[in-house]
Formats: C-alpha cells, sequence, structure tokens
C-alpha cells in the first residue's frame, strides 16, 4: 500500500526498521538540544558513548535564562546557570552547533528552529520537550521526547516508536475579524478535548489552514500537545516554501531544488483517509481565554464561567469545583469582569514578529494599567521588533521590553507569577503551578494579552480594536 | 531499568482527570541530577501547605495509602511536558504503577523506559476501581505484567494492552540504547541512502 498522507510519506522515508511486533527504528533528520538536555548528555557519557551525528544536532539555551541580561554571570539562580554553561561545555566537547547566549540566533529552541532554517519540510525533527510539536507547521513530522529517548536519539541518531494513527482536523471558513492563530487552536483544542488527539499525529488542513502564515500554523502546531497529540502538521505549500528560502540553514543552489522537488511531493492526496477526522468552521469562532487549569476549558471572550451545579457527573462536579477554587472565580462570572494582576506576552507560542507586531497595535491604544512584560521568541525577533520600533511602542504603553527566553511560561529563570495572582498570558499551559506555584493562568492571544494590559480585565480584542 | 513482573500493592485513588506533569513535578526542580533522586517533591504542591506543613487532604499523605504503590487515576494522566522527572518521582516515591483511562503520549513511554508501567482501562473500570478503592481505604490490586492482568480489590480481573516490545523490555529490565548499538549496521546502511536521497540535511550552512 503506497502512503498517501504527509505523515506516513515522512514516517517511511525514516523508517530505518520495522520489528515483527510493529515497533519501528525511525531515523531523525534534525535534534535539537537546550539548557534542559543536561539529563541526556549526561547518560551519553556515562555510558562511555559519543553523539553519533553532531552535524545533526543544534542547540541554544532558553527555559532557564534570564531576560533581564543575557550575560552568564548575571544568572543568579546556581542551578540554572549550571544548566546553561553544562549546553556550552557539552555543545563544545560534542561539536554540536550551539546558538548560546550574546550570539544573535539565540532563543526558544522552536522559535530558532524554523527561523535559522534548520526546520524544513519533509524530515523528522525530535527535542527533549514537548511542543516540539511546533515545528509540523513546516511540514515536518516533529515531537517531544524525555532524556532517556535524547540520549537514545544523540547515541544512535533513531528513536524507536510505534507508528501512531492519523487524525485530520479540517477548518473550514474563513476566520472573522479579531480571530487569531491562537483562538482557533484553542477552539480546537476546547471540541476535542486536552487529551482528544492522544496517541494520533493530527494534520490540519481546511481553508482556513491554509489562509494562514507560517508564523500562525507555528501556533497552531505548537498546542497540538496541549490537545494531547503526538505531532502536529500542515501540509508545505508556497507559503512554506516562500518562507524556508533563503534562510541560514535552508538548503542552498542545487540542493534547494532537489528539496523543493522532493517536497513538492509530500501533501497529502486527495484519496487519503484518516482514522479519525473532525471538521470545525472557522467562521464561528471568537478570540478566547481559558477559564480553568487545562488549555481545553477555553471559552470565547464573552462567555461566563461555567457553573459546576450543572455537571452531572459527581466526580467530574468535585473536580470542576476544584478547579474553579484554584482560579479563584465564581460560576456566572462574565469572563470580561475577570480582573488580571499582570500580562505576559512570550513563548514558543506566541513570540514571533507578527505575535509582537499584533500586540504593538493594541499597545499603542493606551497605558498599561498593570504590569505587563514582552518577552521575544529569539534575540533575532527581538533585534527585528527593535528595528520595525515596536519596542519603543511597547514602552511608551508601559509594557516591560525583556530579552528572549522561555521566561514566564515556566517560570524556571526566575520570571515567576505570584501565589493568587492572576495573569493573562500567551503561552500554552494553565495548568496549576506552571507559572509559578498557586499562580492563575490565564491563555489567549497576544492582542488579547495586550488588551487586558490596557483595560485591567479580560477584554474582547474586536471591541477594543473597532473604538479604536 | 528495574524489572517489573507482578505487583501487589496499596493502591491510592486520584479522581481528577489532567493530572498534568507540572503537578507531578513543578518545573523548578527539573535541573537536578538524576542520583539525587525526586520521590521527595513528587506532588509537592499538592502535598505541602504553604508553610511546609503536609496537607492532610491530600491522598497520598493519608494513612491508608502511605504504602500505595499503585495510582488509580482518570483521564490524561501525565498530559503535559516532556520531563522525565515525572516518572521518576513518582517511581523515586515507590508508585510502579499508575492505571488511568488514558496518558500523555510522551509521559507513557518515558515510564515505559523507567520501569514505570501505565495501564490504560476504560474509563468506566477505572472509574469502578477507584470507588472500590475509595470504599475500602488501603485495599490491593494486582497487577501482573506477563498475563497483562489487573486483579481489583472486588476480585475482577480487567486486561490490558501493551506493546509487546515494552512488555519484553521490562519484563527483563532492559533498555533500548544496547538493543539498538546491535542494529549498527541497519542505521549505517540506511543512512547512507538517506544521505544520498536527502543530501540537504547533511549540508553545512
Ligand atoms: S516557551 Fe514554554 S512551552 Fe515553549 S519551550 Fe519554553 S517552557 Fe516550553
Amino acid at each position: 500500500m503506497s502512503d498517501k498522507t504527509l505523515f506516513e510519506k515522512i514516517w517511511s522515508d525514516h523508517e530505518v526498521l520495522t520489528t515483527e511486533d510493529g515497533f519501528t527504528l525511525l531515523y531523525i533528520g534534525r535534534h535539537l538540544a537546550h539548557d534542559g538536555s543536561g539529563h541526556a548528555f549526561g547518560f551519553l557519557e556515562k555510558r562511555g558513548l559519543k553523539v553519533r551525528r553532531p552535524e545533526l544536532t543544534f542547540a541554544t539555551p532558553d527555559h532557564g535564562v534570564p531576560t533581564t541580561s543575557h550575560k552568564v554571570d548575571d544568572i543568579t539562580d546556581p542551578v540554572q546557570k549550571r544548566a546553561v554553561t553544562t549546553l556550552t561545555r557539552n555543545a563544545a566537547k560534542h561539536n554540536v552547533t550551539l546558538f548560546d547566549l550574546g550570539d544573535p540566533r539565540q532563543g526558544i529552541v522552536h522559535v530558532v528552529g524554523p527561523e535559522q532554517g534548520i526546520t524544513l519540510p519533509g524530515q523528522t525533527m525530535v527535542c527533549g520537550d514537548s511542543h516540539t510539536s511546533t515545528h509540523g507547521a513546516l511540514g515536518a513530522l516533529a515531537f517531544g521526547i524525555g532524556a532517556s529517548d535524547v540520549f537514545h536519539v544523540l547515541a544512535t541518531q533513531t528513536t524507536w516508536q510505534r507508528k501512531p494513527n492519523k487524525m485530520r482536523i479540517t477548518v473550514d471558513g474563513e476566520r472573522p475579524f479579531g480571530v487569531t492563530a491562537k483562538d482557533i487552536i484553542l477552539a480546537i483544542i476546547a471540541h476535542i478535548g486536552a487529551n482528544g488527539a492522544a496517541r494520533h499525529v493530527v494534520e490540519y488542513a481546511g481553508a482556513a489552514i491554509r489562509a494562514l502564515s507560517i508564523e500562525e500554523r507555528l501556533t497552531v502546531c505548537n498546542m497540538s500537545i496541549e490537545a494531547g497529540a503526538r505531532a502536529g502538521m500542515i501540509a508545505p505549500d508556497d507559503t512554506t516554501f516562500a518562507y524556508v528560502e533563503g534562510r541560514p540553514y535552508a538548503p542552498k543552489g542545487k540542493h534547494w531544488e532537489m528539496a523543493l522537488d522532493h517536497w513538492r511531493t509530500l501533501p497529502t492526496e486527495a484519496d487519503a483517509t484518516f482514522d479519525r477526522d473532525v471538521t470545525l468552521d472557522a467562521s464561528t469562532f471568537a478570540p478566547m481565554v481559558t477559564w480553568g487549569t487545562s488549555p481545553e476549558d477555553a471559552l470565547p471572550v464573552t462567555g461566563t464561567v461555567p457553573d459546576p451545579a450543572n455537571e452531572s457527573d459527581p466526580e467530574r462536579r468535585r473536580a470542576m469545583q476544584e478547579t474553579l477554587d484554584y482560579i479563584g472565580l465564581a460560576p456566572g462570572t462574565k469572563l470580561e469582569d475577570v480582573p488580571v494582576d499582570q500580562v505576559f506576552i512570550g513563548s514558543c507560542t506566541n513570540s514571533r514578529i507578527e505575535d509582537l507586531r499584533a500586540a504593538a497595535e493594541i499597545a499603542k491604544l493606551g497605558k498599561a494599567k498593570v504590569p505587563a512584560m514582552i518577552s521575544p521568541g529569539s534575540t533575532a525577533v527581538k533585534l527585528q521588533a527593535e528595528e520595525e520600533g515596536l519596542d519603543e511602542v511597547f514602552r511608551k504603553a508601559g509594557f516591560d521590553w525583556r530579552q528572549s527566553g522561555c521566561s514566564m511560561c515556566v517560570g524556571m529563570n526566575g520570571d515567576l507569577v505570584a501565589s493568587g495572582k492572576r495573569c493573562a498570558s500567551t503561552s500554552n499551559r494553565n495548568f496549576p503551578g506552571r507559572q509559578g506555584k498557586g499562580a492563575r493562568t490565564h491563555l489567549m492571544s497576544p492582542a488579547m494579552a495586550a488588551a487586558a494590559a490596557l483595560t485591567g480585565h479580560f477584554t474582547d480584542v474586536r471591541e477594543l480594536a473597532r473604538k479604536g | 531499568m528495574e524489572k517489573f513482573t507482578t505487583l501487589t500493592a496499596v493502591a491510592a485513588p486520584m479522581d481528577r482527570p489532567n493530572i498534568d506533569t507540572d503537578q507531578l513535578l513543578p518545573a523548578r526542580f527539573l535541573r537536578r541530577p538524576r542520583d539525587e533522586g525526586f520521590g521527595d517533591v513528587l506532588f509537592i504542591d499538592q502535598r505541602q501547605n504553604d508553610d511546609g506543613t503536609p496537607n492532610p487532604d491530600f491522598v497520598l499523605n493519608q494513612d491508608a495509602y502511605k504504602d500505595a504503590r499503585i495510582i488509580v487515576a482518570d483521564r490524561n494522566f501525565g498530559g503535559g511536558s516532556s520531563r522525565e522527572g515525572a516518572p521518576w518521582a513518582l517511581l523515586d516515591y515507590g508508585i510502579r504503577c499508575v492505571v488511568a483511562s488514558s496518558f500523555g503520549d510522551i509521559f507513557y513511554n518515558n515510564s515505559l523506559k523507567n520501569g514505570l508501567l501505565p495501564v490504560r482501562l476504560s474509563d468506566d473500570d477505572v472509574k469502578a476501581i477507584r470507588q472500590q478503592l475509595h470504599d475500602k481505604p488501603g485495599a490491593t490490586l494486582t497487577v501482573d505484567l506477563d498475563a497483562q492482568t489487573l486483579t481489583a480489590p472486588d476480585g475482577g480481573i480487567h486486561s490490558f494492552d501493551i506493546e509487546p516490545f515494552r512488555k519484553q523490555s521490562l519484563l527483563k529490565g532492559l533498555d533500548d540504547v544496547g538493543m539498538t548499538l546491535e542494529r549498527e549496521e541497519d542505521i549505517a546502511a540506511f543512512e547512507n541512502g538517506y544521505r544520498e536521497r536527502r543530501p540537504w540535511l547533511f549540508a553545512d550552512a
């Protein structure tokens, strides 16, 4: 049977062998490392093994780096400092390409990969980080793995995987004014659930997906993991090729032509079938915010906090009540009335230049009423934004313009949300404790987060933008 | 990796869905060296009150469950990040098996590579088993990996699926890398062909 889907075509192209009971040894075209890769390098050394293909691994520190300074000496937490310097040492020792602190190519690993042309259509890609699903936006098969698997990839350039099932999420129609890629993916997760795509590789299709820019596609694929998907991907097209061409690590000359010939064969055939198909209509979407502690707890900003009393299953009712206790919201509260204590714009979901432009458009309209912080996804994004004068726009509006890194998405660098505080965040996880112990996180788009900064509460960005 | 064959142990019920990896092991502990252990920080923000005293409401702090080596959860256990510290924390605490109706895929894989057995049962089954555990706090379950069965407190026997490949590794306590290195010839042969087909991936910038 010949392969019909984007996913199967890439899978077959990387299959070293498949055992009798259906386990595949899959070759890995690109591996990304970061300051969390220390365990895996440590396992490698403990076993006395070498990196098999150093030219296929690229590294940059992101999780624990400060956003106030990019000097190693300014990292105050000794644990994070050790993680960053260990990455520097491991990269040098194993001959791995590193974009270290101070390098203009440094940034969040999932922003840097596409930006530098390291992420390419048609290849397998892994990283010791669940948001590796991001890279599927370019038509790669990209997924997160744990430290033992990273060690395995370093040592063998392969990973053992059972072939996942195939799921297609088709988003038809045209998205209305004010609806961003973040709203599309939050609407999808709210619809299928936080484990709705478990054990599946998702292909996003349909007119509304095709119409997205590459940066918007990156946002959609980024949160595939929040629906439990093994990976998320979008078939490469002319938008993709135009994005990739000319990037530092993208193929050049004769190789570019060869690559392009191959990439054009990748999209899913018209008669392909999927194990699961879900179809949504983008024209019904609205700007979204989350009200709970799972990304599936997302509603249009015009909605109200749901009432556990309406839940018939007693266990679910209790779970929902616990969620509301943690997040500190009463049932029936209008989301637009929910006040915020602070705002974070950043993370591998929403920190690219288009995100910052969208946030700046809103920031122009007023002054921040609550502390608002912006951490660009990479140093390159930061420099570009500064060239465009966005940093000035933000500063004028009272936003705090920082350096790039994971920052308040996960708080490992000390950019934390205090216990009980409510943060409007463009990141991807509103889990209990994600942004700090007791922190209350509400996910939304960059424009919505900027709007919340200006008003001090969740705000329908469509209203704000219309009023101008 | 520690072998897994059979286990009879106290099981603790956790009713909430979506127990994610940030709850299992908050990010601030991720950079700990593996040999320092993670058992003391499993579920730390739920196990402890703000002042560091134990939270008596948290199930693992209750007397009936102090010897728990199995957790019976709901759907989407271990969703979220790829941190292998999540299964490490469970293992170091003493948990060898988690039963749920679905798991985060990466957590599921990471668990199997470390000797923690994730058992997938239906929504109804996990709910029914949790009910039995609530009715009889401290009741035990028996998990037999070779037979792929779980025996509930009421004597009901539930079969579960597991990849044959993973089952063998767990039963014998083998890790992947050794096995894969024996396939070096296959990898090298594949790599030569791949390099020819997709030369741009190996070209320097
Ligand atoms: S920005 Fe957040 S989600 Fe993305 S890689 Fe960093 S910590 Fe993970």
